[in-house]
């Protein structure tokens, strides 16, 4: 395109750990154009922009802004080339006033003091200009969310932007802010600002922008005008596997019920519904799984689940018993294992040892004292059978878990969870970021627990293949709904989950019956 | 007992002066994010400044000066320490203040050959007193205004000088904006090592003021530890106030009130010396108490007013 404000060439970004965020993505912005960059999470989409705002350096590529090549160093040097983002996270000082927050960098000055009434002023013409509902006087803290996304705008544009990169702006909206976000979007693009949004809400992308970059696992999959695309064949871009992988397994022979979920509903601190009506089963000796765009509801339904968050409405029970207000350790003893999300926050203590962390969750029992004691002998041949067996790569037993390879630290999480004797076993995103021979033993043991050992499983996973190879049923989550229910996970193909997991399609309660 | 009400308001402003030094140090910090226990030290060095520079020079003015100079060199330290540095800002501030403890003592034994104050050897300077006109004559008010040092009135205008700072120029927003969400204030191009520095700055002309007053106005000499746990007095001033310069400044009145309230009680009853000498610190923890439990109470109102919004 001739009228090109924004040209990136051949990006590639490699992150100090090995991990490719960016191969060779070429991406291109024209004048008065939103321009949406979609892809499922982890495709790159974030990384890509960080690049382009100067907060992370690229191995290889070109960005050109209006034909002319820049260097961008830092975000600094990105806002002095025209460059704005609105972070998913905002970066605002809730106790001070939206025309403080506004100027602050920039700051109008009469004499030695701050010009405070035309800070006020100078927001209020732009607010005003571009139909923004915000008093420059008010405190950012008694803003609405919606309101204070506004002030994040305002920051950019009285800097002069003219690349505008909205990170997921409406995740934290409600449909009317949303829909005011837009009528301001298409001001601004009429009046000369160019905008990225990031989203992966496609009937949004297929509202408000001209033409739509596809990333998918870091690899640009092409720019397409949306006006030839439909939602179907859009999330036919987004959602896909690379390689396939393939798990052995026969039918589950199904025992009683393990855990039972009844009209489960949490709210967030902002009275959103993070869960809404959520209710199924999961039975002995099949795997469930659950398949969605993350932030969608599945770590909180994982949170509700281990006892680590709590619920506003609804029943759920484990092993018949109700667990509402019991603590982690009521829900572990009541058959509960749990392979968190963040292995480093939930699922290890980093600075303690090998064997230590392997005997958290039942160094309190009987078995495991002599007298008021700890029974060390006891616990040190039980920790050195688990590193014999799962091939934990370490020096000993008492090596602190932080020292060793990702791949390793989890193997010692399911080193404690595969063996705690639960029958109800919870696995969260079990396998990422973990070298590929780990990860298959990981899922591998997985389904042999279901099968052989009477363990119900749910596996909540970001990661395709895992879902679908591992699972029995699969289940799709939307919005804290459950939209979609299969019987079999390994027959479901990627473009009708996709359609499911990115909200085109709903299952109606009467074509989920009797798999729930 | 007998007590003379005036001069005891008198003394009490008196006794308040070097704790209103200290907590407009301490506050200037806080507002940029760091919570400075290392006043107590700044103090202490500025005092032993003061009297040393004082002496050597012949001049009260350049031991005033001195006292400022050192005051702002031993924030600079510290500021190297944590900022530059990255080591923990709690445990420099305590590692300097013991420092200072040993350190003043031996600089002082260089200098005098003296180990307990310096009274014999250096000269005395007094930072003058003022006495107003017209207004020292006025029953009651002209004894409690006119009179007071230099230094009193000096701290009079800085509370208000240091709220201007903050509230009513570009540094004090970028202070208080480092000091709530430095990442904010890094992603608009403040550097935020710099407004650092520049805290510790004012931060140590402060402390430098109140240990000026301690060595060339209370007394006209160094003795060892004659800060005295004013530093900390002055943090808790200010955590009273949320580090507001006026609240600040009412409270460390209000410990200056509670000392002379020691001092009087000492001289007027029979009571224990050495439980009337805990009256300041003691007074402290009950009004940490108190805060605190007033801003629990505020906090809990203020989250069921929320919760009470949303389901309206």
């Amino acid at each position: 395109m001739a009228d090109e404000v924004l040209r990136m060439e051949h990006i590639t970004k490699i992150y100090s750990n090995g991990f490719i965020a960016n191969q060779d993505v070429t991406f291109g912005v024209g004048k008065n154009e939103i321009h949406a960059l979609v892809g499922e999470n982890g495709a790159g989409k974030t990384t890509l922009m960080k690049v382009l705002f100067g907060m992370e350096p690229s191995q290889e590529g070109k960005i050109f802004i209006n034909g002319q090549e820049e260097k961008l160093q830092n975000p600094l040097h990105a806002i002095s080339k025209g460059v704005g983002m609105v972070h998913q996270h905002f970066m605002l000082l809730p106790s001070l006033t939206v025309a403080e927050n506004v100027t602050l960098g920039v700051e109008p000055t009469k004499g030695a003091l701050y010009d405070f009434d035309r800070a006020v002023k100078e927001t209020q013409e732009i607010a005003d200009k571009y139909n923004f509902d915000i008093d420059a006087r008010a405190r950012v803290r008694d803003l609405s969310v919606g309101q204070m996304q506004k002030v994040e705008i305002l920051k950019a544009l009285i800097k002069g932007v003219k690349i505008l990169i909205m990170d997921e702006p409406t995740a934290v909206l409600t449909p009317q802010e949303t829909q005011e976000l837009f009528e301001q979007l298409f001001i601004l693009r009429d009046d000369g600002v160019s905008i990225i949004f990031i989203s992966h809400k496609l009937e949004e992308v297929m509202h408000i922008c001209s033409r739509v970059t596809v990333l998918r696992h870091g690899r640009s999959m092409g720019t397409y005008d949306t006006s030839e695309l439909t939602e179907a064949s859009l999330s036919k871009l987004m959602v896909g596997r690379d390689v396939v992988l393939k798990i052995e397994k026969e039918a589950p022979k199904l025992g009683k019920s393990v855990v039972s979920i009844r009209d489960l509903v949490k709210v967030d601190t902002t009275g959103k519904k993070v869960l809404d009506g959520i209710s199924f089963d999961i039975r002995e000796g099949e795997v469930v799984g659950i398949a969605g765009v993350e932030g969608n509801g599945q770590t909180e339904l994982s949170q509700v689940l281990s006892g680590l968050g709590v619920f506003a409405g609804g029943t759920v029970e484990l092993n018949g018993t109700p667990i509402k207000g019991k603590s982690v350790r009521e829900i572990r003893d009541l058959g509960m294992a749990y392979i968190a999300e963040d292995r480093m926050v939930e699922g290890v203590a980093g600075n303690m040892s090998i064997k230590m962390n392997i005997v958290a969750d039942r160094f309190t029992k009987k078995d495991f004292k002599k007298g008021l004691f700890m029974d060390a002998k006891k616990i040190n041949d039980i920790a050195d059978r688990y590193i014999r067996d799962f091939e934990i790569a370490c020096d000993n037993r008492d090596q602190p878990v932080r020292m060793l390879s990702g791949g390793n630290i989890q193997k010692v999480v399911v080193a404690r969870e595969f063996t705690s004797g639960a029958n109800f076993l919870l696995a969260c995103q079990p396998t990422r970021g973990i070298d590929v021979g780990t990860a298959e033993m990981i899922r591998k043991t997985i389904v042999r627990k279901a099968r052989e050992e009477k363990v119900g499983a749910l596996l909540i996973s970001a990661d395709l293949n895992e879902v679908l190879e591992c699972s029995d049923r699969l289940l799709v989550m939307h919005k804290g709904k459950i939209v979609a229910a299969f019987p079999k996970a390994n027959e479901v193909s990627e473009e009708t989950l996709g359609e499911y997991m990115l909200g085109v399609k709903e299952m109606t309660a009467e074509e989920m019956e009797g798999l729930l | 007992m007998s007590i003379d009400w005036v001069a005891f308001i008198a003394d009490a402003i008196r006794l308040a002066t070097p704790i209103v030094f200290a907590a407009l140090a301490a506050l200037i910090c806080r507002q940029a994010g760091m919570f400075n226990m290392g006043i107590e030290g700044m103090i202490l060095w500025s005092a032993l400044g003061a009297v040393a520079f004082a002496h050597y020079s012949g001049s009260m003015w350049v031991g005033l000066l001195g006292a400022v100079l050192v005051g702002l060199g031993s924030g600079m330290i510290i500021a190297f320490a944590s900022i530059t540095g990255k080591a923990d800002l709690y445990l420099t501030c305590i590692a300097s203040n013991l420092a200072a403890t040993g350190g003043t003592l031996f600089v002082m034994f260089v200098l005098t050959g003296e180990r307990a104050n310096t009274a014999s050897v250096f000269r005395s300077y007094q930072i003058p007193n003022i006495d107003i006109p017209v207004i020292k004559d006025i029953p009651i008010i002209g004894k409690i205004i006119s009179g007071q040092s230099l230094l009193t009135w000096i701290a009079v205008l800085s509370v208000f000088l240091v709220w201007v700072l903050l509230k009513k120029t570009k540094l004090g927003l970028r202070i208080r904006a480092v000091g709530e969400n430095p990442h904010a204030a890094e992603s608009v191009g403040i550097s935020v090592p710099k407004v650092g520095y520049v805290s510790f700055g004012i931060c140590g002309i402060m402390s430098g003021l109140s240990g000026a007053f301690l060595s060339m106005s209370f007394v006209t000499f160094f003795m060892k530890g004659m800060s005295n746990g004013r530093g900390y007095i002055g943090l808790s001033a200010q955590n009273m106030a949320n580090g507001e310069p006026v609240g600040s400044a009412l409270a460390g009145l209000l410990f200056g009130f509670s000392q002379e309230l020691s001092t009087t009680m000492k001289n007027q009853t029979n009571f224990p010396t050495e439980f009337l000498e805990m009256i300041p610190y003691a007074a402290t923890i009950l009004a940490l108490g108190i805060t605190g439990m007033v801003a629990i109470r505020k906090r809990k109102k203020i989250e069921q007013g929320q919760t009470n919004t949303k389901e309206g």
